[in-house]
């Protein structure tokens, strides 16, 4: 990773940014000034007015700005500038903003006293702040998360709407856009909250926002979470199978018909925010080939802790006695083992030559451990889990929940670039992403010989994909890792690149040749290339 | 970057004979050839430039300037992929060819000798002998180089308050969107009575010729340059036109076109005309001495191509082809249909076989366009025989692949707008105008 070397805030082409720009820029910080000033705990007297005026200031300001931004220029790509300005090329600005979040998300995530949080007595500071609002939705006081969801949720919303203006000649960007701030202000946002409201002491749903999935929402199945299903009836037990056929049914079948894209760029929370309040970073995903292999490594370790995490979680308050209840500990073993084993054989029968040698190594290494530790706990019948379950979960918790997925996932937005945690820390990627390169009518063709090698696809794509090396030698783009963004498509300036669903066969194309030449040559080369 | 270069095969004749190959020119044309020779021998590679270390995409240079990319993003391989491949770069520049003797000479002084050399030394900008043209702030677009000078003139609106561009082709509209960027005000002057005219028809130039000055650039048609004023320090005050207008200017870019790059070739053994001449193995009149790309100049073109085309897609194609002829067995180059594409600011465009700007008694065009949204198709067929001749479209992205079917089969035109959806490559949810399209050709081809 390279900085910028001048650090400089002014680079040398000037700013474009009208007045009214500038003047949008400084309503939409003095709103973030007084929600700041709120978390120092200063008082405000009329708490309600201040924190509504202050919301809307700062969702209408990064609106306006936005607008202000591109309704001097004719419809198409605006990325004008994007590797000169200091915030997004690394720059003063960038490191400073990434500092900023990182420490809201430190402080939200570990301190959350700081913000005013006070589970005795009525909270305070920012928290406090937030608190009209969370009465009028679910009838509680606000909590540190609530906090975040709202902002969250107006960045998805306000950021949305700048990048509806920044991409308004591109339909797919555009349906698509609309979708993640629809999932997120309905799903994530007001269901979960007015879910609540229906909460009483004899009835009590968690808090559920239905679109996160396991093993995203790498809590879904903790004790807590079932006891209080379990005990809501009929609602909750609907509720505990969606999540359980959301990852096991749905899941496998939208992503073989759509690819991973129907979840990752528009439905997923993390995937939304990405895509808006962080699309003005994408160009920063490293797109080496190191860093590629870094990802594999990587993502698909968080998949294997997460499965051994979540089955360890089960395992431990899950009885011994199949008499009480047929799922006890062993039971819920074997299914693991199971349907792991399922689907490795599967894969192993039906994509062995799709596979690269690496990937096949990871999958046999993983699936060695898992069933290793499984087989071991069969034999001895005692606790096996190396560790406790228990401290498994706060230490996934702590590294993959909190650390990953906020502070270096969100934080370093502006140094790493928006899909840091999508790509190398998200373990639902992991496996949608396993199954789109190998089960999934998904690829992204391109269009003969037409491309130029310019590089914006691989520049723009925010998963680091070098788009570019399949393009140039007329190779239909099929990775793991696509979340389907359509943002290589829309910046090709020769028209190369088409996101599409289409029948299996033919989908994997390494052996094509570029259109325009000689037949007989192309006819040679093929010849040449299937025959190695 | 994925490589599959590692597996060599290698083919029991050739452990017998690796050949030196000197490739001159690390553009798209050279570098294209030493890769295929790179998987298909282990015959010993060894490209020379002077312009930069690494091969980086020419197409690209616009997105630099305009921020879109950093330079490092135009480099298509990662620096290791050279080394790794076992292809030697040399940073140089030659200065002498001598063909019978097999060898060159380096401005360092260095002399090399081959068994093979592959001369892809690419283009140079156009200038015709204006009054001026070699004046601090007069340049063209074509090198790194040419980048560079570019931040050094036009680095922004304070340094550079006005710039002109001369010479309406494709790289004159990159350079008027670039200074744009930065919001320098640009007078772009087009000898043309339209822009690009003199490829495009009627129809698709006017609608580029709007959309230019829909962008707020003072395009000036009909406008020929005279001369170009200098300041007391060599530097570049103004234009004047024909018509004797001056027109004051901080940066004033030349873009009527390129030529192939071999003036260094002068005195040497080595034929040129425009271009170094080759035949249809790409040879020079030289045995074993090539040329590829922007430089070559086929004696004998195939039908409906150019003796001379400097566009990536010739470059590429040459550069694969040789490498087969030079591996495998003897192989002509005979492209396909021409296709070729750009972008004119918001504006794409892509064409497949041809469709002349001033068709012909046996071409008749078949135009459609929808003004708001900036769309046109002209389709080109011949009247006598029905036979389709080519496709033009702004904004709506056709399949090559289909077009270069119908051209190879000959297929009546009818047949081609019958199925004409099928060439569709437009985004998912993008509007679909091949019902309209349809019902305005079929009106025109029953008229006809
Ligand atoms: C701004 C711009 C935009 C373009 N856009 C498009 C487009 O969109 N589509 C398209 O089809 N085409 C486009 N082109 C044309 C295309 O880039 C060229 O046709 C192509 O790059 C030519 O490739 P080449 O390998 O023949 O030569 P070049 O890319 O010119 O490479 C030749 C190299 O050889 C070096 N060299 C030359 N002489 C010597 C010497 N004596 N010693 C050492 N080194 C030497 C040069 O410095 C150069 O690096 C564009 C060109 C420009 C300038
Ligand atoms: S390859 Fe294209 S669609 Fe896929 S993630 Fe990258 S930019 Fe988005
Ligand atoms: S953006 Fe388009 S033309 Fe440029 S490298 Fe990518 S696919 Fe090729």
């Amino acid at each position: 990773m390279k900085t910028n070397p001048s650090m400089s805030i002014a680079s040398a082409p000037p700013s474009n940014a009208t007045v009214l720009q500038r003047v949008w820029a400084i309503f939409g910080v003095a709103a973030l000034g007084i929600l700041l000033l709120a978390a120092f705990n200063v008082d405000f007297p009329n708490k309600t007015w201040w924190f509504t005026g202050s919301l809307i200031t700062l969702t209408l300001s990064i609106i306006l700005y936005s607008y202000e931004a591109y309704r001097h220029h004719p419809p198409g790509i605006k990325n004008n500038q994007v590797w000169q300005k200091s915030l997004t090329n690394r720059g003063l600005w960038g490191w400073l903003l990434g500092i900023g979040i990182t420490f809201f998300y430190i402080i939200l995530y570990f301190y959350p006293q700081f913000l005013g949080l006070n589970n005795e007595g009525e909270n305070t500071g920012i928290i406090g702040f937030f608190d009209p609002l969370s009465q009028i939705l679910s009838g509680n006081p606000a909590s540190q998360w609530f906090v975040y969801g709202t902002l969250y949720t107006i960045a998805i919303l306000a950021f949305g709407i700048k990048f509806l203006w920044k991409y308004r000649h591109n339909p797919y960007e555009r349906i698509r856009t609309f979708s993640v701030m629809f999932f997120q202000t309905g799903f994530a946002f007001l269901i979960p909250e007015l879910m609540a409201r229906l909460n009483s002491d004899s009835f009590s749903l968690p808090y559920y926002d239905l679109k996160n999935i396991w093993p995203l929402n790498y809590y879904n199945f903790e004790q807590y979470r079932v006891d209080s299903f379990i005990s809501a009836g009929d609602i909750g037990i609907a509720l505990l199978v969606f999540g359980i056929i959301s990852i096991l049914v749905i899941t496998p079948i939208l992503t073989y018909y759509y690819g991973k894209r129907w979840y990752c760029s528009w439905v997923c929370g993390c995937g939304g925010l990405a895509e808006t309040a962080g699309d003005p970073f994408r160009q920063l995903s490293d797109n080496s080939l190191f860093a590629w292999k870094v990802e594999r490594w990587v993502v698909h370790s968080v998949l294997v802790f997460s499965v051994l995490m979540t089955t360890a979680v089960i395992h431990s308050y899950l009885g011994y006695d199949a008499e009480k209840y047929w799922l006890n500990k062993d039971v819920f073993l074997l299914l693991v083992a199971g349907l792991l084993t399922l689907v490795f054989a599967l894969v192993w029968i039906f994509k062995k030559q799709e596979l690269k040698k690496d990937a096949r190594y990871g999958a046999i290494g993983y699936f060695s451990i898992i069933s290793g530790l499984i087989v071991l706990h069969y034999l001895t019948g005692s606790n096996v889990f190396l560790f406790q379950a228990e401290s498994l979960r706060s230490w996934y918790a702590f590294l993959i929940g909190a650390v990953f997925s906020g502070v270096i996932g969100t934080g370093f937005y502006p140094i790493f670039g928006n899909r840091v945690w999508c790509r190398f820390g998200c373990p639902m990627a992991a496996i949608l992403g396993l199954q789109q390169r190998l089960f999934s009518r998904f690829r992204i063709t391109t269009n003969g010989g037409q491309c130029i090698s310019c590089g914006n696809c691989s520049t723009y794509c925010e998963m680091g994909i070098d788009v570019r090396a399949y393009a140039q030698k007329g190779e239909n783009i099929v990775r793991a890792s696509c979340v389907g963004c359509g943002i290589c498509s829309a910046v090709c300036p020769r028209g190369v690149l088409k996101l599409e669903n289409g029948p299996l066969e033919g989908r994997i194309n390494s052996d094509a040749v570029l259109t325009g030449n000689d037949l007989d040559l192309l006819d040679l080369i093929k010849e040449e290339k299937t025959s190695e | 970057m994925i490589s599959s270069y590692l597996a060599l095969r290698l083919p029991n004749h050739q452990l017998h004979c690796m050949k030196n190959i000197v490739i001159i020119g690390n553009g798209i044309a050279g570098i294209t050839a030493a890769r295929h020779i790179r998987k298909l021998s282990q015959h010993r590679i060894t490209v020379i430039s002077s312009e930069t270390r690494y091969f980086f995409s020419r197409t690209a240079l616009m997105y630099v300037y305009m921020g879109h990319m950093k330079f490092e993003h135009t480099q298509p391989y990662e620096n290791w992929f050279w080394e790794k491949n076992n292809i030697d770069l040399v940073e140089d520049h030659v200065v002498k060819v001598n063909g019978q003797n097999k060898t060159i000479q380096l401005r360092s002084g260095q002399h090399h000798s081959f068994d093979i050399l592959i001369i892809a030394s690419g283009s140079v900008s156009n200038k015709f002998g204006w009054p001026g043209q070699d004046l601090r702030g007069v340049q063209g677009l074509y090198s790194k180089q040419d980048l560079d000078l570019l931040e050094q003139y036009a680095p922004n609106n304070k340094e550079c308050r006005q710039a002109v561009i001369v010479g309406g082709g494709l790289i004159g509209i990159e350079l008027a969107e670039m200074l744009q960027s930065r919001n320098i005000p640009v007078t772009f002057l087009v000898r043309e009575k339209s822009f690009w005219s003199n490829v495009l028809p009627e129809g698709e130039s006017a609608m580029i010729t709007r959309h230019i000055k829909e962008h707020g650039i003072d395009l000036r048609l009909n406008t020929n340059l005279k001369e170009i004023l200098s300041n007391n320090q060599g530097r570049v005050r103004g234009v004047v036109t024909e018509d004797n207008v001056e027109i004051p200017c901080d940066l004033c870019g030349l873009t009527p076109g390129v030529s192939p790059n071999i003036s260094y070739l002068e005195g040497s053994d080595i034929e040129t005309d425009r271009g170094i001449l080759v035949d249809e193995y790409l040879q020079t009149n030289i045995e074993n001495v090539y040329a590829i790309g922007d430089c070559a100049q086929l004696r004998t073109p195939t039908q409906g191509r150019k003796a001379i085309e400097a566009v990536w897609y010739a470059g590429r194609m040459m550069g694969e082809t040789l490498a087969w002829h030079l591996c495998e067995k003897p192989r002509k180059y005979r492209p396909g249909p021409w296709f070729n594409s750009a972008k004119f600011m918001d504006i794409e465009y892509q064409t497949y076989g041809n469709v002349s700007n001033t068709p012909s008694e046996r071409e008749r065009h078949l135009y459609w366009e929808n003004r708001n949204d900036n769309k046109a198709i002209n389709i080109a067929y011949d009247p006598v025989t029905g036979k389709f001749l080519g496709i033009n479209t702004l904004g709506i992205r056709l399949k090559h692949e289909y077009f270069d079917q119908c051209l190879r089969s000959e297929i009546p035109v009818e047949t081609v707008i019958e199925h004409l959806e099928k060439a569709n490559f437009d985004p998912e949810f993008y509007r679909n105008y091949f019902q309209d399209i349809k019902e305005s050709i079929n009106q025109q081809i029953s008229i006809a």
